[in-house]
């Protein structure tokens, strides 16, 4: 046991380095203005996107081509999606919807290349898009209501005892919102990011130790099966984001679900 | 210096504490997703337009497995 724990100390384990915010050129500390890694990877998510989706769709050929197809197809399952959730007069907050929901997805895919930089794996990032939408409904849902909006705390259907509860539960509820939307999504792409980094640490464990031979083939093989997985993370986090934005908004529009 | 290895063995342990959070999530959406499927077998014609409800369903039950993960985080290398 002596020789493993040698061996073991022959690894090295940072799982969380990965997430550094760094200055793109030279060194010093990170300033607002600073150009680091992650203003690199979202500019390049933000050019993927439109490349995918202005070039692709330049054409307007009646058979598409295959980024065509691909930004129809991701043009009208964001449509379809708020459409069904939050009813006909959602479809006019479809903009916002569709670049969250691009924006998100292609930060966590260009995350998935090794080597790179997930925006969208830090708390500051997802925050921002988090306590936006918070912001943006609660500021809708005022305008368009006044203050009826606040009857969405207010339950009708309750027995009138129950309701000063309820209206405090449904006010702890609304404002844990924006807090789990954000969390969510930076906690799910960097538990899987640092998942990966932990089983890379054991591949090279062939050249440590003997239980390498056993131990290097079955962490490159969890990394691919981890790596599928993440693929299926990445599209599913940018998936609930939205849809949680679309349920919200229906909030917004029909509080007290009408 | 002694109360120093204390907190450095009780952050491990809170760690390890935390983790079980997860674990406990993870029964959670389990049973969420095996819900859904027990009832999409009965009635495969309704199953299509509840996916976006499993969704839902889904992420507010991982979201606070998430929230252990983030506990455990914190403890071993913020605090």
């Amino acid at each position: 046991m002596a020789g493993e724990a040698q061996s073991e100390g022959g690894l090295v384990f940072h799982p969380l380095d990965q997430f550094m915010v760094k200055p793109l050129f030279g060194e010093g500390p990170v300033q607002w203005y600073t150009i680091t890694n992650v203003t690199l990877w979202m500019a390049l998510g933000v050019l993927a996107v439109t490349a995918i989706f202005v070039f692709g769709s330049r054409g307007r050929a009646l058979i598409p081509s295959r980024a065509q197809s691909v930004a129809e197809l991701g043009y009208s399952f964001v449509h379809d999606m708020i459409e069904e959730v939050t009813g006909h007069d959602g479809v006019k907050y479809f903009p916002y919807v569709m670049t969250l929901f691009v924006f998100i997805l292609a930060s966590n895919m260009l995350g998935l290349i090794p080597g790179s930089f997930t925006p969208t794996s830090h708390i500051a990032v997802t925050a921002v898009l988090g306590f936006g939408v918070f912001i943006a409904i609660t500021l809708l849902g005022l305008i368009n209501h006044g203050l009826g909006f606040l009857g969405m705390f207010w339950m009708k259907d309750a027995p009138l005892f129950l309701r000063p509860i309820i209206a405090v539960i449904e006010i702890v509820s609304y404002f844990v919102r924006p807090v789990s939307h954000s969390i969510r999504l930076a906690g799910n792409v960097m538990a899987g990011h640092a998942v990966l980094k932990v089983f890379a640490a054991f591949a090279p464990l062939v050249l440590i130790s003997g239980f390498g031979i056993i131990v290097t083939p079955l962490s490159i093989l969890a990394i691919t099966a981890i790596y599928a997985l993440e693929v299926l993370v990445a599209i599913i986090q940018a998936y609930v984001f939205t849809i949680l934005t679309c349920v919200y908004l229906k909030d917004a529009l029909h509080p007290g679900g009408h | 210096m002694e109360l120093e290895a204390a907190a450095a063995l009780g952050k491990f342990f809170g760690a390890g504490l935390a983790a079980i959070g997860s674990g406990i999530a993870a029964v959670g959406v389990g049973n969420i997703a095996a819900n859904f499927l027990a009832g999409a077998l009965r009635n495969p014609s309704a199953a299509g337009s509840q996916t976006a409800t499993l969704f839902i369903g889904l992420a507010f039950a991982e979201a606070l497995g998430i929230f252990a993960f983030l506990v455990a985080l914190l403890l071993m290398f913020a605090a």
